[in-house]
């Protein structure tokens, strides 16, 4: 620790601070452009400026380390002023200069309202500028779908070039030409390769990088912010959404150092409009094998008379991935009230289960534990496209110093060099017997990661699989008191809330994917689009868009999205966290919870509760953990993991294959999103160009 | 800075590849580094990559060297782009950096440009036969034979339109040419008899250094009556430092050349400047015995050691100016790595 004085105020600090942290940490405000908390120091932009004691001119604070600071004669602590009139003289230049070519297009510049410069120049700016040649010119460059350009706003300050390649990991973006000719861009203007990208536009601290899906659609002042959480993978990203009146206008990142940083994926961004488009806002029952529009009564009476002639062993229900733990607990209330068995919320057919413990589906290591892992075995996942936050902490833990990384699975580029072991589960077994170096790697680790993705486990042989990627975990002695490097990766938001509640098939049930090939006569389909369901069974679809569960539906409630209802999301490390509503569901469309009560009503199974907060209170007497909003309960991998290492089986020779075929079509949502469709038809593009 | 691109589509080689020089040039480039710090080599590489592309870099050029070095296409498009001496577009066999920056200007680069412009054309432009394309750069460094081009790796110095244009019709032609100056200057040296530094007594110690043993004399009398020369100096009636406030100057203060040049009269007195060249006025100096010995201050190793008076030349080291290139003992040449232009020793463009 080191003692610094800002502005007259002693502070103790780290002696590797910058005098930016610094100044910070004395609560004294610094501005800034190119210095970001989570990218390299570049000092380029000059606006950070601060007054060191006898040095002879402003040194830029993000630049300067506290260890480096002179003490005094009498060696009293080093004194910097980020308040005085050489510091404020000394921006105002800055600014003036950067101003000097910085169009002024603010009333047609989305950037307005939530500008960097903007804010900056009220501070430091003058009213009226001194230059009198041409301003600077620089042509617009095409940077994909997501990131609009506008380079004659753009400042230098190089935050994009340097997330893409640090953060991101795919150095796309460079500073090209020199001198008042430095232009940013692509190489030779390509589309961004990067599932990360449009945090360049968050990050960019100008008008020069925006969102070009919502250009010119909004003021940020006329929206109303929610803060909420992701459901496009299972890692529930912090995010905010912003709304106009009935419309979700945009999402963006909310900082949550446990589980996304300040970064969100391109999905969890750009579905905006894939929020509006293909809704299902009325009810719909198919006659004479057409669906027709149909009043809630008229619905609710078609499936109470269908669910009243049938055995409730041929009635079954499935969930999809983007339910939230309410509905799910209704869902199961109501065919626990009908007797019936045969319910299971794991459409992709994992084969994991909360008979083994909670261990034994969770990501027990954490998120933020990926960072203190010294040596990591990727199994069976493509974590880039699965869970890609995921993968921008393994990245990171990467960039610390590089741990021994390797992969079994699909050969693919994870943005950082891994040792690729082989692509199935003979691999896993030549591993497990020593015919692999890197069990000397995992072994001589104190804290091991083994990462267990769904393209070892959403198979038939994939208990085998679990087990015998267990029974290493045990002997590479990944579980141990203060660690748990067992962990599953989920694909799904509504995965581990599901299993949590017990949402597989009871005694004698059927899994989802025997329901779907025709195991039941009426299935009550909450979401579930990635299944396909074999034609002759009565189908509820209970859901958001129409998708594929809507098609093969004969009986469509029209439900809210996780934008449109407040509801609890359990992350793949078993995080409880909450959604807000942030606008209405479309039409007659309703939340998820109240379409489960009036229809058990119809059903003469009346839910034991009649308002939200009456289903949470039910919910965590029943499951106390879901009340611990924000928090992780650790589970016991120490059982487990014996557990499912007990459990042995003969897996098969497959090669594991990564569940996320396309990245920006994984859900109705992101199917129904124009811009996801042409992210993805150019992420197939650039695929084959790279195959080429 | 002028604008600079990338050459268009259609000018774009279909592929580059390493030669086996290149390869071998790249692999020593790269040894200079540690293992893993490859991308260090990038300039050299991009450098070599240049030459073997016929003076630029194409873009494949750029992606051979990024695949070599094993780094992002726009890192090495970075640096590529940053320095002006990578040039982007096809430049031609003979391509001509012309040196527009003041001394150059001076002494007429201007009527230099002239020729280029009139012979090739516009900046970054090759001419149809591919033969010559020009570029103006900044400072060469070689003021001294202003004004001057450089053609591909050689200086082309003292120029006029007359013998640029002659330059320009040997290189098209094929003919031998030589480097250097083409007036027959040696190096830097001043073009016409040398007239200044030749007076041997420059070299002797009688005039550079006589000022210690001036010194030595004139300080002996005052050591000794110090009290007596000290009263002896004050002036016994003190002047005002300034005139009187709002009284007028009648005249020029002081006695200036150039006020004497403007009433007519010679500028500096004659006699004036016979005495001070008067060489009874100097002092011979003696050997600085204790001195010379002493190594340079704060330096182990000296760069401006003086030479004792044993060491000074009796005449002085250059040779006269006007001595032919070609007589000269040693030739600043690196003509002989560039194919196509032959160096005449005999050739006297001048």
């Amino acid at each position: 620790m080191a003692k610094i004085i800002v502005d007259g105020v002693e502070v103790d600090v780290p002696a590797e601070y910058t005098l930016l942290q610094a100044a910070e940490a004395a609560g004294a405000e610094v501005p800034r452009f190119c210095y970001h908390e989570r990218l390299s120091i570049a000092g380029n932009c000059r606006m950070c400026l601060v007054e060191v004691k006898g040095a002879p001119k402003p040194v830029a604070s993000c630049a300067w380390g506290v260890r480096d600071c002179r003490p005094g004669p009498n060696g009293e602590p080093p004194e910097i002023s980020t308040k005085s009139p050489t510091v404020k003289k000394a921006r105002e230049g800055v600014m003036e200069f950067l101003l000097i070519n910085h169009p002024l297009d603010c009333p047609i510049c989305d950037q307005g309202g939530q500008c960097d410069l903007q804010d900056q120049a009220m501070a430091y700016g003058v009213d009226t500028s001194r230059y009198h040649e041409n301003k600077r010119a620089v042509t617009d460059k095409y940077l994909g779908p997501l990131v609009k350009t506008s380079m004659n706003r753009c400042i230098h300050c190089t935050r994009c070039v340097r997330f893409t390649a640090e953060v991101a990991g795919v150095p796309d973006m460079g500073a090209i030409w020199r001198g008042e000719d430095m232009e940013i861009t692509s190489y030779l203007e390509k589309a961004l390769g990067s599932e990360l990208q449009a945090n360049i536009a968050d990050l960019c601290p100008v008008g020069a990088l925006t969102h070009k899906p919502e250009a010119f659609h909004f003021r940020p002042w006329e929206l109303t912010k929610t803060d909420s959480v992701d459901v496009m993978d299972a890692v529930g990203s912090s995010i905010r959404v912003d709304s106009r009146g009935r419309e979700v206008m945009r999402i963006l990142p909310r900082v949550n150092e446990s589980v996304n940083e300040e970064w969100i994926t391109d999905k969890t961004r750009q579905i905006v409009d894939g929020l509006r488009l293909q809704r299902l806002d009325r009810p719909f029952v198919r006659e004479n094998g057409r669906l027709r529009p149909a009043s809630w009564q008229e619905a609710f009476a078609t499936i109470a008379a269908k669910v009243k002639g049938t055995d409730a062993k041929k009635i079954g229900a499935i969930v999809g991935d983007l339910a939230a733990v309410e509905e799910m607990f209704a869902l199961k209330l109501l065919m626990q009230s009908l007797d019936v068995t045969n319910v299971d919320a794991r459409q992709d057919g994992t084969v994991l289960s909360p008979a083994y413990g909670r261990g034994s589906y969770l990501f027990n290591t954490t998120i933020p534990g990926i960072e203190d892992a010294d040596a990591i075995l990727i199994v069976g996942s493509n974590p880039r496209f699965e869970a890609s936050l995921v993968n921008v902490r393994i990245r990171k833990r990467w960039r610390v110093a590089p741990p021994p990384i390797a992969l079994i699975g699909e050969n693919v580029d994870l943005t950082y060099p891994c040792e690729y072991l082989g692509a199935g589960a003979d691999t896993l077994a030549e591993l497990a017997s020593g015919r692999h170096s890197f069990l000397e790697k995992l072994k001589g680790a104190e804290r091991p990661l083994i990462i267990v993705g769904h393209g070892a486990l959403a198979r038939p042989d994939g208990l085998a699989i679990l087990s015998a990627v267990a029974k290493l975990a045990r002997d590479v002695n990944a579980v141990k008191d203060g660690w748990n490097g067992f962990s599953i990766l989920h694909t799904a938001a509504s995965r581990v809330g599901a299993l949590d509640l017990g949402l597989v098939p009871g005694e004698g049930g059927l899994t989802a994917q025997q329901m779907a090939s025709g195991g039941v006569e009426v299935l009550f389909n909450l979401g579930a689009d990635e299944i396909d369901i074999a034609p002759g069974a009565f189908v509820i679809y209970q859901g958001t868009h129409g998708d594929r569960g809507a098609h093969r539906a004969d009986v469509i409630l029209p439900a809210a999205t996780y934008t449109e209802k407040s509801g609890t999301y359990v992350n793949t490390e078993g995080r409880v966290q909450m959604a807000n509503r942030a606008a209405f569901a479309p039409g007659e469309a309703r939340e998820d919870w109240a379409i489960l009560r009036a229809l058990s009503e119809v059903l003469g199974h009346r839910l034991p509760f009649d308002s939200l907060n009456a289903l949470r209170a039910k919910l965590y007497a029943a499951h106390p953990h879901f009340a611990a909003i924000d928090t992780v309960q650790p589970a016991d991998g120490a059982s487990a993991i014996q557990a499912l290492a007990g459990i042995g089986g003969t897996p098969g020779r497959d090669a594991f294959v990564s569940p996320v075929k396309d990245f920006y079509l994984t859900n109705p949502i992101a199917r129904a999103s124009g811009v996801m469709a042409e992210c993805s038809a150019l992420a197939r593009e650039l695929k084959l160009e790279a195959a080429e | 800075m002028a604008v600079r691109k990338l050459a268009p589509e259609e000018l774009q080689p279909e592929s580059f590849a390493f030669s086996s020089e290149t390869e071998a040039f790249a692999e020593q480039q790269i040894a200079k580094y540690p293992p893993g710090r490859q991308a260090s080599a990038v300039i050299p590489l991009l450098w070599k990559a240049q030459e073997q592309a016929g003076g630029w870099l194409p873009r494949k050029a750029i992606e051979a060297v990024a695949a070599r070095l094993d780094m992002p296409i726009i890192r090495v498009m970075e640096v590529a782009t940053f320095y002006t001496m990578f040039n982007l577009e096809p430049v031609g066999k003979y391509f001509i950096q012309f040196c527009g920056t003041t001394p150059c200007v001076l002494r007429g680069a201007g009527d230099i440009k002239k020729v280029l412009e009139k012979r090739i054309g516009e900046q970054n432009h090759v001419t149809a036969d591919g033969k010559f394309s020009w570029l103006e750069v900044e400072c060469l460094g070689a003021c001294c034979n202003a004004p001057m081009v450089q053609i591909n790796d050689d200086y082309y110095e003292d120029l006029t339109s007359e013998n640029f244009e002659k330059l320009l019709d040997d290189l098209a032609a094929g003919r031998p040419v030589k480097t250097g100056s083409q007036i027959g200057r040696n190096r830097s040296e001043p073009h016409d008899a040398v007239k200044t530094l030749q007076d041997p007594s420059l070299y002797d110690g009688s005039q550079i250094g006589a000022w210690r043993k001036r010194f030595e004399e004139q300080a002996q009398p005052a050591a000794t009556g110090e009290a007596a020369a000290a009263t002896a100096t004050v002036p016994e009636a003190a002047k005002a430092a300034k005139p009187a406030a709002g009284r007028a100057i009648e005249s020029d203060a002081a006695d200036t050349p150039a006020k004497r040049a403007k009433e007519g009269e010679a500028p500096v007195n004659p006699t004036d400047q016979k005495e001070a060249g008067d060489a009874s006025r100097a002092t011979k100096v003696e050997a600085r015995t204790e001195d010379a010995a002493k190594p340079a201050p704060q330096s182990g190793k000296s760069y401006v050691a003086s030479p004792g008076k044993d060491a000074v030349p009796t005449s002085p080291t250059t040779p006269n100016a006007g001595t032919p290139p070609a007589e000269a003992e040693t030739r600043r040449d690196g003509s002989e790595s560039k194919p196509g232009v032959t160096v005449d020793k005999d050739n006297k463009t001048s």
